[in-house]
């Protein structure tokens, strides 16, 4: 910076830059922690002092909690790793010239995946594919596909055309053009997709249990068919929280790429 | 004209024809034209008269369906498309600059492709700042969403020109911005082209600023035929039909004004005081001029403001001006804005700059309603004489 003195004052155009994450955003990316943090420390304090029956203590052991929770994390990551590597590219394919005409049939049989009830779409795999976690994967992998996908059509499709006929006009090639322009402008339209995929899939995990793909949703079923409505909400609580843990990575990571400049 | 050598080159179409699949009529039809080199042509005409298709086959963002387009000599079609546009500016409406790069990125883009080194692109970044008046220092790092529509507009044009490019193409550059600032950026984009004498192709739908711009207008009709191809004095002196003649409007003479150049008047001098310096020699300076006038220039000898004598003496030093604000006219302005100018000044001149928006001089009443007469008698004389050819390829 060479004249400062005519320059408006840093601070102003720093927080001009950052409105972009608005009042509501910052509100959720602090206060979801927060939320998080109480309801998980009343859980705690009460697993720690309650008075427990021998099934429910073996339910609720520290390190079966532990792994029920990996479990789900894991059938979580592993699946939205996989509609990202899915559905991000045929989003992009789709919205290639000669390719767009197919965009609203593979919409519809996303659609049709993701209206399917989610039990339903898991079992049918199950008795199709077998019994374990692999075939959860691919249920809801299917299952998680729309929102990125869809976001992605519509992301890029929203990205200006004359933005991208600047660059085809400018010398960029069709891959520069969507590398460089295309993708950067609609990431965030993108990762509120990916966002969505991720919140949705953690939800359906939960039905894991049932094809013996494990998570937490084992603690829901043991407390239904068991009778212990401590079990029982004790599961539903700690994927609730999972969820806005993953609500809030989410978040974070959609602040963190979005471009600068937008 | 200026002695700066010509860095554009030739631009020539032969029978440039463009179809589309299920139109009756080509949208451009057997176009024919010649740029020479160093030019600023401006295409204008009627919407949907496919004046934006014929430029875009200029740089193959629309491929013709017949016809050969040479650049130097250079057919396009035998070179390798990306290739080929790498070396011809493009300058869209608003600027078209991207929203997630800063302004130096979007500059530094064409070059970048170019694989040239660091060291040169971030030194033809500032140079190009500096060329369309934003300070490097102050822009360099800003998002476009930070800048004003014609700082955006400016940037889109040092985009354009980042390749040193020999040929520029410009689609209704400056149609987004309102009519101060694009006359303004208007004078500026002569300014450049009378120091880098590209070849420049540039669509409008605004016969004021073809006229003011254009070494040449090639007026176009349905079908891209060409109603007429002429300079501006030709065009707006002797319309080659009913067509051109309804297109260029009611004020003929009012329109001559925006013909004349500021440059074509002689300026006269008027007494200047520099911030910092001492009082009493710049009162000596306008006593002797008889002026009681001063007009201020910064460092870089830029006009910033008018003071009145009255209003320095008493004090030691001449102070710096409030703003940032550069005064006057470009001396590639019209005399329309200049006249403007001088109307909305209470000192009865316009201040006149030249590169880099360095003082020249003024201009005052006296010398442009001599120049109307002057221009008027020789208009009288030339009557009768008759309208000359329509097209000069």
């Amino acid at each position: 910076m060479t004249d400062t003195a005519a320059q408006p004052a840093p601070t102003g155009r720093a927080a001009r830059l950052r409105s972009s994450a608005n009042r509501e955003q910052l509100l959720l990316l602090a206060g979801i922690p927060v939320l998080v943090l109480v309801v998980l420390g009343g859980w705690v304090a009460w697993r720690l002092t309650a008075d427990l029956d021998d099934i429910e203590a073996r339910q609720l052991a520290w390190d079966a909690i532990g792994r029920l929770t990996w479990q789900h994390v894991r059938l979580t990551v592993v699946a939205t790793v996989l509609v990202l590597l899915i559905a991000v590219p045929l989003g992009i394919m789709l919205t290639r010239r000669g390719f767009s005409r197919a965009a609203p049939l593979v919409v519809g049989v996303a659609n049709i995946g993701q209206a399917a009830p989610a039990i339903g779409l898991v079992v049918l795999f199950a008795i199709w594919l077998g019994f374990d976690f692999w075939t959860a994967i691919v249920a809801f992998t299917l299952y998680g596909i729309l929102p990125v996908l869809r976001n992605t059509i519509v992301g890029l499709q929203g990205v200006d055309a004359t933005l991208v006929e600047a660059g085809r006009g400018m010398g960029m090639s069709a891959a520069e053009v969507l590398w460089r322009i295309e993708l950067p402008l609609a990431v965030p339209v993108i990762m509120a997709g990916v966002r969505t995929a991720l919140v949705l899939v953690v939800g359906v995990a939960s039905f894991a249990t049932f094809i013996d793909a494990g998570g937490l949703g084992a603690l829901i079923q043991t407390g239904i068919t068991l009778f212990r409505t401590s079990v029982l909400v004790s599961g539903g609580l700690l994927i609730a929280l999972l969820a806005l843990v993953v609500d809030w990575l989410g978040r974070v990571l959609e602040t963190a790429v979005r471009p600068k400049g937008l | 004209m200026t002695d700066q050598p010509i860095s554009g080159v030739d631009l020539e179409l032969v029978d440039v024809t463009k179809s589309y699949p299920g139109q009756e009529r080509p949208a451009v039809d057997g176009l024919t034209l010649h740029v020479p080199a160093g030019e600023i042509v401006m295409f204008i005409g009627p919407s949907g008269c496919g004046k934006t298709t014929s430029l875009k086959m200029i740089n193959r963002l629309i491929e013709p369906t017949s016809g050969t387009i040479t650049i130097g000599g250079d057919d396009v079609r035998k070179q390798k498309v990306d290739e080929l546009r790498r070396h011809i500016g493009y300058v869209i409406q608003g600027g078209s600059l991207f929203p997630h790069m800063t302004v130096a990125q979007n500059i530094a883009l064409v070059p970048k492709l170019l694989k040239w080194d660091d060291k040169r692109v971030e030194a033809r970044v500032d140079e190009l700042l500096d060329l369309v008046n934003l300070d490097p220092g102050r822009y360099r790092d800003r998002y476009p969403r930070e800048l004003s529509g014609g700082q955006q507009q400016r940037v889109g044009v040092a985009r354009g020109l980042a390749s040193d490019p020999p040929v520029v193409l410009m689609d209704e550059p400056f149609g987004a911005v309102d009519p101060i600032t694009r006359s303004r950026l208007q004078d500026e984009l002569m300014s450049i082209q009378s120091e880098l004498r590209k070849t420049i192709v540039c669509v409008t739908h605004d016969i004021d600023e073809a006229v003011k711009l254009g070494d040449r207008i090639c007026i176009l009709q349905e079908g891209a035929q060409v109603a007429q191809y002429d300079t501006p004095e030709h065009v707006l002196a002797a319309p080659a039909n009913r067509f051109v003649e309804d297109f260029v409007g009611a004020g003929s003479g009012l329109k001559q004004l925006t013909l004349t150049r500021v440059d074509d008047i002689e300026l006269r001098s008027w007494p200047t005081a520099s911030v910092g310096e001492p009082v009493a020699e710049v009162l000596a300076r306008a006593g002797q001029a008889g002026e009681s006038s001063v007009i201020v220039l910064d460092q870089r000898r830029r006009p910033r403001a008018w003071c009145w004598v009255r209003d320095l003496e008493g004090q030691d030093r001449v102070p710096p001006p409030a703003g940032d604000e550069v005064l006057g006219v470009d001396r590639r302005a019209t005399l329309n804005d200049a006249l403007d100018d001088m109307l909305s000044s209470s000192y009865g001149a316009a201040v006149v700059t030249g590169r880099r928006d360095e003082f020249l001089g003024v201009v005052d009443f006296a010398s442009v309603t001599r120049h109307i007469q002057e221009t008027a008698q020789q208009v009288e004389a030339s009557a009768g004489s008759g309208p000359d050819g329509t097209e000069r390829t």
